[in-house]
C-alpha cells in the first residue's frame, strides 16, 4: 500500500483559507494552528526573555561594587538561579524551537500544519504553566531556589535547600522538559512525514534540518534531565538516597546525569539559531547556501559528538578520564568551525544587502566565533582547572549562548516578522537596536573574560577590592545596562509596526524557501498552492528561473542539457 | 602584582549581614585606581592571567599563552576573511545576481582538515600538560589535608597542627616554597571548590570522594584562595589565603604552631 | 524513507562506537550505561524507519521529480480548534503542583486529565472539530 493511498483514506479536506472559527481569546486557547501556537511561544518566550534580563540588570548592578548593597545574599542566590533557568529553558529553547520552528518549518517543507496539532497544543500549555511555576517560587516562603541552574547535589537535598522554592524549580523543569519532548516528537515526525511532493530530505532548507536533529537531540537529551529530576525529588521528600553520600549514594552521580542532559541541551540550544543565520546569509547575499552537505553532516557530527562529551563540565571534580572528554570536546570544534566557514563562503562573493536580519546574523557570528575559540580553550583539562567556575566561562557561554539566541534570535525576528504579522519592522530603528546591541554585549562579556583570568569566580555577590576586578565589572555593568536598553528600541518599533503598520507584500525579502511561497500572514492551512520543487530553494527557483538551481552545476556554471521548466 | 594585606580589607564577617570588603575612603578612586591597574598590573604577553605561582600553575599559564597565539592567528584568518568579504562584497549595487556557486570540494575539505590539525595539536598539547599537573609525588615534602566545609576551610598539617575558619577570620595555609606539597582535598557537605587564583589551579572538593593533587609553590608572597563552586548563602564569602615562606620559615612557623594553640 | 532512517542509524552507530570506547577506556559504568541506553534512542527509530522503507513504495516526497499534483487525497485530518489541549495541560499542571503543595491539587487535576483524555479522543473519532 502506498502513502498516497493511505492518504486518501484519511481524505478530510482541509477547509478553505480566510478567517474562521473562534476569536479573541478563545481562539488563543483553543487553536491548534501551528502558526498561532508558534507566535504564542514566541512571545512568551520573549516575556520571559524581558524578566530574566531584568534579573541580569540587578545582578549587574549589584556587583558595580565590590561590596555591592542591592540585594541580599540569599536573593542574589535565586536570581542568578532563576536568571539561568529561564534564559536556557523559558527563552533560548523555546523561542527559537517552540516559535520559529513551530512557525516556520511547516511552511518550509509545505505542510498544512503540524503533525500532532493537538499535541503542539498542549507542548506549549505545558510550557506556559512550567514558567509560571519557576516564576512561583519568588512568592512562596524560604524564596526560589537558590543553587544555581544546574542543582549541584548535595545542595540542593532537602536539608541543605529546604521550603517549597526548589520544588516549584524541580516541577517546572519537568513541566517545561515534557513541553520540548512532544514539540520535538511533534516536528521531527512533521519532517519525516509531512513534506511536499519533491521536498526530499536532502531539499529540506538547512533551518528545517536544524530542527530535525535539534527534536533528535531532546529525545535523547530531555528524558534524561526528567529522571535526575525525579529521582532529585524522591531524595528531598521520599528517603531515597541517589544522591546523598550518607545513604551510600553519590552526589558526583548528579554532575554525570545532569551534564548528560546539559551537554547536547547546549546545542539544543544553539542548533536552531545555526538554523536561522543559515537561512539568512543565503537570502541576503543572493545566493544559494554554501556546502548544503557539508552543513548538514557537520550538524549531526555535532548532535553525535555531543552525547560524548558531558564531562568536560567536570574536569576539576577529578572523577572522569580527562583525555576522552578532552579528544571528543574538542572534536566539535570541526564541524563548528565547518559551519562558520560555510557562511563565510555563503557570503563570499554574493551581492551582500546590509538589511537589519543580516546585520544581527554577522553579530551573531563574529559573538559565536569569540565564544568558540574561549570553548576551544575550555576543552583543554588543564586550562579548565585554572578559570573553571570562575567569570571566564560565564563569559564563554554567554557569547555563545546568550550571543547566538539574542542576536541570530533577532535576526530570525527581524526575517520573518513580515511572514508572522504581514508587516515590515523600521530599518533605521532596527539598525540602531544592532549597533547599540552589539557593541554593549561585547562591552558586557569581553572584560568578563579578563575578571575571570583574574580569579573571580561565578556567582558571588562580593568580590575583594584586591582582586582588581572592580573598573572590569563596572564596564561589564554599563555593558549589561546598555545591551538592555538596546531591548527597548526594539520594543519601540514593535509597537510602531503596529500602530503604523508598513504592508509587507508576500516574499519582502527575496527569499529562497518555501515559507515565502504563500500570503503574509499565511491562510489557514498554509498553501492554496505550491510551486514545484526541484532544488533546495523552490521559490527562488520560481522567481529567478534563469538561475535556477538546477539550471547549474555546483561551481554555478549553467548546465547545457537541461531546460528551464 | 601588588602585594595585599588580606586581612585588615575584610573587616566585617557574617555575623554583620553583609561583608564590607572596601574600606570607605576606597571608593572614590576604585574606578580610576582600577582603570590603572588593569593596565599596568600586568605583562601584555601574560594576557590577564596570572602566570601562575606554582610550577603546576606554571606549566598551565605557558599553555595558555600557546593558546592565545593561535587563537590570535585563526582570529586574523576567520574574522579578517569576513572582514575582506564585507567589504569586496558589501558595494555592489541593486538586484544584481552573482553566480549561484553552490559548493567547492576542496575548500570544503580545506576547512574541515585545518582546524582538525588545529584541535589535534591542542588535544597533544593538553595531554601533556595535564599530565604534568595531575602528577603525584610518591615521595612530597609535605602531606597537607584540606578539609571544605560550609563555609570555611581546615588545613590539617601532620604534626597536627590544624588551621580553621573561625567567626570573622579567614583562615591562612601556610607552603614552603620549592617543595612539594601532597594535598589531600575533602569536603564534609557539599561540593566546594578549592581555588588559588595566583596557582591557576581548582579541583573540586566532594563529599564522599577524596582528592589528591601537588602543589610546588615557586614563589614567595600571600595569596587569596576562595571557594569557587557555589556551596549555599555564604559561598562569596569562603574565603582564605595562602602565604609561600622559605622551607626554613616553614619549619620554625609549623613548630611555633604546635607548641601554641591549635585549633 | 531512506534518509530518515539513515540519520537515526547513523547517531546510532556512531554513539555504539563512543560507547565500546569509554565502555574499554574509562572503565566506568555509569556513564557507559547512559551511552548504550543513547545509542539505543538512536537504533530503535532506525529499527522502525528502516521496517518501513523496505515495505513501502517511495513517497512523493522522498521522489526528486514528484509533482504536487502526485498528492492525491488530503494530507492529514488536522482539527481547527479545540479546547481540550489546554484542559489537559492545566490538569497536568495541577496535578504537578501537588509534588510542591500535597494533594489537593492532583484531585483537581487528574479530574481534569480523565475529561479532557476521554473528550479529546472522542472529539477525534467524530471528525476532527469541536
Ligand atoms: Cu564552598
Amino acid at each position: 500500500m502506498t502513502i498516497a493511498e493511505e492518504r486518501s483514506e484519511l481524505a478530510h479536506e482541509p477547509e478553505a483559507g480566510g478567517q474562521h472559527g473562534p476569536t479573541g481569546i478563545y481562539k488563543w486557547l483553543t487553536s491548534t494552528d501551528h502558526k498561532v501556537i508558534g507566535k504564542n511561544y514566541m512571545y512568551t518566550s520573549l516575556v520571559f526573555l524581558m524578566i530574566a534580563g531584568a534579573m541580569a540588570m540587578i545582578i549587574r548592578a549589584q556587583l558595580v561594587q565590590p561590596d555591592g548593597h542591592i540585594v541580599s545574599q540569599q536573593m542574589y542566590n535565586e536570581l542568578f538561579t532563576i536568571h539561568g533557568s529561564m534564559m536556557l529553558y523559558l527563552f533560548a529553547g523555546p523561542f527559537a524551537f517552540g516559535g520559529f520552528a513551530n512557525f516556520i518549518l511547516p511552511l518550509q517543507i509545505g505542510a498544512p500544519d503540524m503533525a500532532f496539532p493537538r499535541l503542539n497544543a498542549l507542548s506549549y500549555w505545558l510550557y506556559l504553566t512550567g514558567g509560571t511555576t519557576m516564576l512561583m517560587g519568588f512568592f512562596v516562603n524560604g524564596g526560589a531556589a537558590a543553587f544555581g541552574w544546574v542543582s549541584y547535589a548535595p545542595l540542593s537535598s532537602y536539608t541543605n535547600s529546604p521550603g517549597p522554592g526548589p520544588d516549584l524549580w524541580i516541577v517546572a523543569i519537568i513541566l517545561t522538559g515534557f513541553s520540548g519532548i512532544f514539540t520535538a516528537v511533534n516536528l521531527v515526525t512533521t519532517a519525516f512525514y509531512l513534506r511536499a511532493p519533491g521536498m526530499t530530505m536532502f531539499r529540506m532548507p538547512i533551518f528545517t534540518w536544524n530542527m530535525v536533529v535539534t527534536g533528535i537531540l531532546i529525545l535523547i537529551a530531555f528524558p534524561i534531565l526528567t529522571a535526575a529530576m525525579v529521582m532529585l525529588y524522591a531524595d528531598r521528600h521520599l528517603g531515597t538516597h541517589f544522591f546523598t553520600v550518607a545513604g551510600g549514594g553519590s552526589p558526583v552521580m548528579w554532575q554525570n546525569l545532569f551534564w548528560f542532559f546539559g551537554h547536547p541541551e547546549v546545542y539544543i540550544l544553539a542548533l536552531p539559531y545555526f538554523g536561522i543565520a543559515s537561512e539568512i546569509f543565503p537570502v541576503f547575499a543572493k545566493k544559494p547556501i554554501f556546502g548544503y552537505k557539508g552543513l548538514v553532516f557537520a550538524t549531526l557530527a555535532i548532535a553525535g559528538l555531543s552525547t560524548g562529551v558531558w564531562a568536560h563540565h567536570m574536569y576539576t571534580t577529578g572523577t572522569v578520564l580527562l583525555p576522552f572528554f578532552a579528544a571528543l570536546s574538542l572534536l566539535i570544534a570541526v564541524p563548528t568551525g565547518i559551519k562558520v566557514f560555510t557562511w563565510i563562503g555563503t557570503l563570499w562573493g554574493g551581492n551582500l544587502q546590509f538589511r537589519v536580519p543580516l546585520l544581527f546574523a554577522l553579530g551573531f557570528l563574529v559573538t559565536f566565533t569569540m565564544g568558540g575559540f574561549s570553548g576551544v580553550m575550555l576543552a583543554s583539562p588543564p586550562f579548565d582547572f585554572a578559570v573553571h567556575d570562575t567569570y571566564f566561562v560565564v563569559a564563554h557561554f554567554h557569547q555563545v549562548l546568550a550571543g547566538t539566541a539574542i542576536f541570530a534570535g533577532f535576526a530570525g525576528f527581524y526575517y520573518w516578522y513580515p511572514k508572522l504579522t504581514g508587516r515590515m519592522m523600521r530599518e533605521g530603528l532596527g539598525k540602531l537596536q544592532f549597533w547599540i546591541a552589539f557593541i554593549a554585549f561585547n562591552m558586557t562579556f569581553i572584560p568578563q573574560y579578563l575578571a575571570g583570568l583574574r580569579g573571580m569566580p561565578r556567582r558571588i555577590p562580593v568580590y575583594l577590592v584586591s582582586d582588581h576586578v572592580t573598573f572590569l565589572n563596572q564596564v561589564s555593568s554599563v555593558g549589561a545596562f546598555l545591551t538592555g536598553f538596546s531591548f527597548l528600541i526594539w520594543l519601540l518599533n514593535v509597537w510602531i509596526s503596529w500602530r503604523r503598520p508598513i504592508p509587507a507584500g508576500d516574499n519582502p525579502w527575496d527569499g529562497h524557501t518555501l515559507e515565502w511561497a504563500t500570503s503574509s500572514p499565511p491562510p489557514h492551512h498554509n498553501f492554496t498552492s505550491l510551486p514545484p520543487i526541484r532544488s533546495q530553494r523552490p521559490v527562488w527557483d520560481k522567481n529567478h528561473p534563469e538561475y535556477a538551481d538546477y539550471t547549474t552545476d555546483h561551481d554555478g556554471t549553467p548546465k547545457k542539457e537541461v531546460e528551464p521548466q | 602584582m601588588k602585594k595585599l594585606n588580606f586581612r585588615t580589607e575584610t573587616q566585617a564577617g557574617r555575623s554583620g549581614r553583609r561583608l564590607a570588603l572596601v574600606r570607605p575612603g576606597w571608593r572614590i578612586p576604585l574606578a580610576l585606581g582600577g582603570a590603572a591597574l588593569a593596565l599596568s598590573a600586568c605583562n601584555v604577553t601574560d594576557f590577564g592571567m596570572h602566570t601562575g605561582a606554582t610550577t603546576q600553575g606554571h606549566d598551565i599559564f605557558s599553555l595558555y599563552q600557546t593558546f592565545i597565539y593561535m587563537v590570535i592567528v585563526v582570529a586574523v584568518v576567520t574574522f579578517g576573511g569576513l572582514l575582506y568579504v564585507l567589504v569586496r562584497f558589501g558595494r555592489r549595487k541593486g538586484d544584481q545576481v552573482p553566480r549561484q556557486r553552490h559548493s567547492n570540494v576542496k575548500i570544503e575539505i580545506l576547512y574541515t582538515v585545518i582546524p582538525a590539525l588545529i584541535v589535534g595539536a591542542i588535544f597533544y598539547m593538553s595531554v601533556g600538560t595535564e599530565n604534568k599537573v595531575d602528577a603525584i609525588s610518591p615521595n612530597p615534602n609535605l602531606n597537607l589535608t584540606i578539609t571544605a566545609f560550609q563555609w570555611g576551610w581546615r588545613f590539617t598539617y601532620p604534626n597536627g597542627v590544624s588551621i580553621v575558619s573561625q567567626g570573622e577570620n579567614y583562615p591562612q595555609m601556610v607552603l614552603p616554597e620549592g617543595e612539594t606539597t601532597k594535598v589531600k582535598l575533602v569536603s564534609k557537605d557539599v561540593v566546594h571548590g578549592f581555588y588559588v587564583a595566583a596557582f591557576d589551579f581548582s579541583r573540586y572538593a566532594l563529599p564522599g570522594f577524596t582528592n589528591y593533587f601537588d602543589l610546588t609553590p615557586n614563589k614567595l608572597g600571600t595569596f587569596v584562595g576562595r571557594c569557587s563552586q557555589l556551596c549555599g548563602l555564604y559561598h562569596a564569602e569562603m574565603l582564605f589565603s595562602v602565604r609561600v615562606v622559605t622551607p626554613a620559615q616553614f619549619n620554625a612557623w609549623l613548630s611555633s604552631q604546635g607548641k601554641g594553640a591549635t585549633a | 524513507m531512506k534518509v530518515e532512517y539513515r540519520v537515526y542509524l547513523g547517531i546510532g552507530i556512531f554513539v555504539l562506537i563512543v560507547t565500546v570506547v569509554y565502555f574499554f577506556w574509562a572503565k566506568e559504568y555509569g556513564g557507559a550505561m547512559m551511552l548504550f541506553g543513547t545509542a539505543g534512542l538512536g537504533l530503535l527509530p532506525a529499527l522502525y524507519l528502516g521496517w518501513w522503507k523496505r515495505r513501502m513504495d517511495p513517497r512523493p516526497e522522498d521522489v526528486e521529480e514528484a509533482t504536487v499534483a502526485e498528492n492525491r487525497g488530503a494530507v492529514g485530518a488536522f482539527p481547527d480548534h479545540t479546547i481540550f489541549p489546554f484542559v489537559l495541560g492545566i490538569g497536568a499542571f495541577l496535578t504537578a503542583l501537588s509534588l510542591v503543595f500535597g494533594a489537593w491539587t492532583a484531585v483537581i487535576g487528574l479530574a481534569l486529565i480523565v475529561f479532557a483524555a476521554t473528550s479529546a479522543t472522542l472529539e477525534s473519532r467524530r471528525g476532527g472539530t469541536v
